[in-house]
């Protein structure tokens, strides 16, 4: 049994939905970054994630179009980023404090309008694979990477896109500076708010976009707090990927490629109990951050409300 | 005069946060064609409308009123506990292993052993992300996320495993159960009511904290680490040390709760997969109960009987007028946000103050470091 693991097919299986189940992870990530750069941390992700998840799914159900679902996870994440923005710009509040409080509101919200507008766990048709012509072909590679959903290739593009925009734009230049020093970044006539708050609507998007990946592209339902603590590991992959993108991707890929092999291990009936193997991705990522937190410095001016001085 | 008046309109804050969350809550029944004043009358019914459901109150209270005298010490020391999950759970699991195993000592003794081990299991689950932040700088609002999820999964393993009730492992539907305590192990109820002994030693406890916060050398150094880090350091003292200690109480207090909540409501564990299965979110309910009473242990009492009542309302209110319970998860979202969010203002006059002070006595009081000169204002 043990050694199924190692054929091809049960390998191909493996990394394949690890690379699929990556996809949530990085949008929620990469838009995490973008704040963090700037100097919020959002703990509101899974909130918005879930409010973000339910709209794609209702609209994408009672619409029959995916690309609506998604307009909407979008837009309903956003929303939930201005919000966080006024709350942590211009009211300052303590950040980490506001986001379980966002958090709380998206998981009750979500819930509250799951169980009056559709009452039952519902399956929609989800985003269908889109096999890219030639590479789609190629043995083994073309099974793991290219023959996955538009989401799926969407989130891997962004993270090259977000690296490109943080570090070689005007504005990642903008955002990188409001986060290490406002004050600096105010006299050269920065506007610290405007910039904090183009990041947490774009954080929120992106987290709009995650939840819309759960519940029309990978899984193709709704239930009740169904995130289950993904969008706090992603705040946890900002970390892990100690702020750059392509730091993000490797830690969202070991993550979801160990969790993908746990769900291996259950398949095959290879006998841990799976409880234990649920843990393991858990397990892991402390593990990882406490070997290489310590090494990087956050964005000096992170979880700092900015109050010119007078 | 005017000092007196500043600290009443401290303490109206967070009830005007509440009204507001009221007011939007208001807001959502009328978008959902209910109307508000029924939905409301029947949740204060449903939380205060007879002495049962005072008593039912008070016993959803007493878990949010622990967790929240832990995040009270952890927030004062600046560190930010949202593991109360999972260490209720560890420490639930930790006091109902106790139960289940020495079945032959004496009620009372089981009992002590297993309220002390649920604190001591919450101790440790808290204590790891407390060594974790003070030793390897890993944040800490991370890893008692992630020890949430790996509690989870161990009280989901112990309780479908070595931990099952003897008569389920038999059965073909193996409900994730453990035993029941035997009769003599329950925490004595105060009334003829569900209302147990867990609830008067939550109230204990929270004059205890009160205390220890704010009369002992090791509450006044945990909140002088929290207020300011560096004058802690340059003062002597060990920072570290003590940010290890803030979680690991807050761990403690959390893990109390888990062992008061089988030991005095369920009399056995089980799981549904999820951590709210068990308890009932009272792990971040809690947050949002100690924040409400402004992190001070005497104000998180009517705080946390405050949101003891959402709670147990909003299963009247689903029943009366058929909105979802949900709702209420919603307006305690809202009042956080509305509570951190009015800082602001108490900040504003406080810095105001400080200011005119400073204006005055600017001469005397230039080397202290701020942590004892904010110990002098208390």
């Amino acid at each position: 049994m043990i050694t199924d693991l190692f054929s091809a097919t049960v390998l191909i299986g493996i990394l394949a939905s690890g690379i699929r189940l990556a996809t949530p992870y990085l949008y929620a990530a990469i838009g995490e970054t973008f704040g963090q750069k700037s100097g919020v941390l959002n703990l509101g992700v899974e909130g918005q994630m879930l409010l973000g998840c339910f709209a794609a799914f209702y609209v994408a159900l009672t619409t029959g179009n995916l690309w609506l679902g998604l307009l909407a996870a979008m837009v309903v994440g956003a929303l939930m980023g201005l919000a966080m923005a006024y709350v942590t710009v211009n009211l300052q509040a303590q950040q980490g404090i506001s986001g379980i409080g966002f958090y709380l509101f998206g998981l009750g919200m979500s819930e509250l309008l799951f169980q009056r507008l559709m009452g039952t766990v519902e399956t929609v048709k989800g985003f269908p694979k889109l096999s890219i012509p030639v590479l789609s072909g190629i043995p083994g590679v073309g099974e793991i990477f290219f023959n996955q959903n538009i989401l799926v290739y969407g989130a891997y593009l962004l993270v090259p896109l977000a690296w490109f925009v943080l570090n070689k734009t005007t504005l990642g230049l903008k955002i990188r500076s409001v986060g290490e020093n406002p004050d600096a970044a105010d006299s050269l006539g920065v506007s610290v708010a405007r910039v904090r708050y183009f990041t947490i609507i774009l954080g929120g998007t992106l987290s709009g976009i995650a939840g819309a990946s759960l519940s029309i592209a990978l899984l193709n339902v709704f239930q009740q707090n169904m995130t289950s603590g993904l969008g706090f590991i992603a705040v946890a992959l900002v970390y892990f990927g100690a702020w750059r993108p392509f730091g993000v991707l490797g830690g969202a890929l070991l993550f979801s490629m160990v969790n993908s092999l746990q769900l291996w291990i259950q398949v095959l009936g290879i006998p841990v109990p799976s409880d234990i193997a649920v843990m393991m991705p858990y397990v892991l990522t402390i593990l990882v951050l406490v070997a290489t937190v310590s090494r990087v410095r956050a964005p000096s001016a992170l979880t700092k409300p900015f109050e010119r001085e007078n | 005069m005017r000092s007196r008046l500043n600290s009443l309109f401290d303490a109206l804050l967070p009830v005007i946060a509440t009204l507001a969350a009221l007011a939007v809550g208001a807001v959502m029944l009328l978008l959902l064609k209910v109307n508000p004043i029924e939905a409301y009358a029947a949740l204060w019914d449903g939380a205060f409308g007879s002495s049962n459901a005072l008593a039912e109150t008070l016993v959803k209270a007493t878990p949010l009123l622990l967790v929240a005298l832990g995040i009270c010490i952890s927030f004062r020391g600046d560190v930010i506990n949202i593991g109360g999950e999972g260490q209720m759970i560890i420490g639930a699991v930790l006091a109902t292993w106790v139960g289940l195993t020495f079945v032959g000592l004496p009620g009372w003794l089981v009992i002590t052993l297993a309220l002390f081990s649920g604190f001591l299991g919450g101790a440790v689950w808290g204590g790891i992300p407390g060594i974790l932040k003070a030793y390897f700088n890993v944040n800490e609002i991370l890893s008692t996320v992630m020890m949430n999820a790996i509690a989870v999964q161990l009280m989901n393993f112990l309780l479908r495993g070595p931990m099952i009730d003897p008569s389920q492992a038999q059965l073909a539907s193996k409900i994730p159960q453990t035993a029941r305590l035997l009769d003599i192990f329950h925490l004595p109820r105060l009334a003829p009511t569900r209302l147990h002994l867990g609830a008067l030693i939550a109230v204990m406890l929270a004059i205890l904290v009160y205390i220890l916060l704010w009369r002992t050398v090791l509450g006044y150094r945990i909140r002088a680490v929290g207020q300011n880090p560096n004058a802690s350091r340059y003062a002597g003292i060990k920072v570290p040390r003590y940010v290890v200690l803030a979680l690991l109480l807050s761990g403690a207090f959390a893990g109390l709760a888990g062992a008061v909540q089988v030991y005095g409501v369920n009399y056995r564990m089980i799981t549904d997969g999820s951590a709210s299965g068990f308890t009932g979110s009272a792990g971040f309910n809690g947050i949002v109960a100690a924040l409400f009473g402004q992190l001070h242990p005497l104000w998180s009492i009517p705080a946390s009987i405050l949101f003891g009542a959402l709670l147990v309302g909003a299963n009247t209110m689903q029943r009366a007028v058929q909105v979802p319970s949900a709702l209420i998860t919603v307006l305690n979202g809202l009042v956080v946000v509305f509570v951190v969010s009015s800082e602001i203002w108490r900040r504003r006059r406080q810095h105001r103050r400080l200011a005119s002070a400073k204006e005055e006595e600017s001469s005397t009081k230039q080397d202290q470091p701020q942590a004892q000169t904010e110990e002098a204002k208390q």
